[in-house]
């Protein structure tokens, strides 16, 4: 199990970002972790995954937890070594590079399966075999991400991060994608999702956790937070239909914002 | 023709060192956004070692060669672990001038390893020649461009195939993605002063070869300099072509401009190269073979 104890990360030694933020992610499972931008949730996958010195950010409290050891200060190198692997917002896929190149460079930590490795990111994703010689940077932006999925399972983890994986994708593509997620759970990775679409998200997860302004303000079932009057209104966008909006249902939902949290 | 012939590989030749020195130029850039002022360091430092060790140490030259290049990346490694290392995420800018620093740090413990003499240099080629058609070919400078054609194609193989060569292109390309598939950023760094280290090594055994080296040598590495802004700055392809250009262009002009273009002035030669680097900046100030970015329209 992946788990989160009341982490504290700042950045800049000034800026408090995530405050006291826990959460936990069982072996097998899709976790989803919504928010509004700006919440944290890119932070608390780099606290994870070891990114934050690159972004000057330092966890100040609690810890992260990998089957018990703690996880936290350890390089990115070694959190891979552990099965712990991010794949970045915004896919970065290595535009210059082949395709194969991309998933070779996944597998850095991983070489001695390589082949084998590389055939079950094949099967997972065809559209990567048929374009294997091709430059990454002019795959499509659903290429992309399936590429950036694909170098990250080249190390086979245990435990993979998706960060917004349906940025920027059409709504079949997203589909795609949502598949491609479960496909890849069921195969046996744990998947922490971070996801803006939330109603993908929760489609898939069993648990979803809401974050705002650093901090987890919701925790529950995927179904019971579908279920949610204020995770319908809020993140869904659902209310109840034919009813006229006025500026102070706008006032009233930060209202009910502060309340829910 | 004899004449044309002889200044061509002449060109070629020294052309190779340099770019071996630019070659070592583009891949500390490419890796870590620094142009390394300390490759002329590297190149005496190597170029010394091989005097010493076959002078002092009695070793043959081709043993001597590859401990000098191993030494050599030795103390590449050592200067981006104590010098670099620290200055990790610091401007650009600031870094470059550290490497003006170890550069001279460097030379000034070589010079006194060197003293005021010329040290003659042996090799196993000397000045010898061989004759092709009527064309005198001087043997170090076909065992320059010899080696430089297996160096290059061993780098090139290296960055294509291997999976360090892999984890440094990648890094040189997105270092937060390069650490996210669990690519220790501190090693590439390391890897890349090392390799320069090595190429400088090589570089500065050929300056010496046929001839001598002295305190001023260093000078012939600024030559890689050119060699870098005319075929690119983060091109590894650009930086062997821009050296032979640089090579080439230098041989041809020593030779015809003296009588084709007396007006010039003595020792035009020394200067060419940068007239060709003052046209390629107007043209293409990427260098002409400077990667052009890769966009998705």
């Amino acid at each position: 199990m992946l788990s989160v104890e009341n982490l504290e990360v700042v950045y800049d030694d000034v800026i408090l970002v995530l405050r006291g933020v826990s959460l936990d992610v069982p072996e097998g499972k899709i976790v989803a972790l919504l928010g509004a931008n700006g919440a944290g949730k890119t932070t608390l996958l780099r606290a994870v995954s070891g990114l934050l010195d690159v972004h000057e950010g330092e966890v100040t409290k609690g810890q992260i937890t990998l089957d018990g050891d703690p996880i936290h200060h350890l390089s990115p190198a070694r959190v891979v070594s552990a099965g712990v692997k991010q794949v970045l917002e915004g896919r970065r896929v290595f535009a210059e590079f082949s395709v194969e190149e991309n998933l070779r460079v996944g597998a850095h930590r991983n070489t001695r399966r390589l082949s084998e490795n590389m055939e079950r990111v094949y099967d997972l994703f065809p559209v990567l075999r048929d374009r294997r010689r091709a430059t990454a940077g002019y795959l499509s932006g659903g290429e992309q991400q399936m590429l950036a999925m694909g170098r990250a399972m080249m190390s086979d983890p245990r435990y993979l991060l998706l960060d917004e994986p349906s940025l920027g994708l059409a709504p079949l593509l997203v589909q795609q994608i949502r598949d491609l997620i479960v496909e890849i759970n069921q195969r046996g990775t744990t998947v922490l999702l971070v996801e803006q679409n939330a109603s993908m998200a929760l489609s898939i997860a069993e648990h979803g956790y809401i974050m705002e302004t650093g901090k987890i303000v919701m925790d529950k079932g995927a179904s019971e937070l579908l279920e949610d009057e204020d995770v319908r209104e809020f993140y869904l966008g659902l209310h109840d239909e034919g009813t006229p909006r006025s500026f102070r249902d706008v006032k009233h939902y930060k209202r009910r914002k502060r309340w829910l949290s | 023709m004899t004449r044309f012939g002889q200044s061509l590989i002449q060109g070629l030749g020294n052309g190779s060192i340099y770019a071996l020195l630019a070659l070592g130029f583009v891949i500390i850039y490419k890796s870590t956004l620094v142009i390394s002022f300390a490759q002329p360091a590297l190149m005496v430092a190597g170029a010394t070692m091989v005097v010493f060790l076959t002078g002092s140490f009695g070793l043959p030259f081709f043993a001597a060669v590859p401990v000098a290049m191993l030494l050599t990346a030795l103390l590449g490694l050592i200067v981006e672990r104590s010098a670099l290392r620290p200055m990790v995420g610091k401007p650009v800018f600031v870094v470059a001038i550290i490497t003006i620093g170890v550069d001279i740090t460097i030379r000034v413990v070589v010079n006194r390893f060197l003293g005021n003499t010329i040290r003659n240099f042996t090799s196993p080629w000397g000045l010898d020649t061989l004759r092709v058609g009527d064309v005198f070919v001087q043997q170090r400078f076909l065992a320059m461009m010899l080696t430089t054609a297996v160096v290059v194609a061993a780098l090139f193989a290296f960055f294509k195939y291997s999976r360090t060569g892999l984890a440094m292109r990648a890094t040189a390309f997105d270092q937060e993605t390069a650490l996210a598939q669990g690519i220790s950023v501190g090693m590439v760094f390391a890897l890349s002063w090392a390799i320069a280290g090595a190429l400088a090594a090589l570089a500065g055994t050929f300056v010496g070869t046929g001839g001598s080296i002295d305190q001023q040598t260093w000078i012939i590495a600024l030559k890689a300099l050119p060699a870098i802004i005319i075929g690119g700055l983060d091109s590894v392809g650009g930086a062997v072509i821009g050296g032979l250009v640089v090579g080439v262009i230098e041989a041809l002009v020593g030779t015809y401009q003296p009588t084709a273009a007396p007006w010039l002035g003595n020792n035009f030669a020394v200067v060419s190269p940068y007239v060709v680097l003052l046209i390629v900046l107007l043209l293409r100030p990427y260098g002409l073979f400077g990667t052009p970015e890769v966009e998705r329209v």
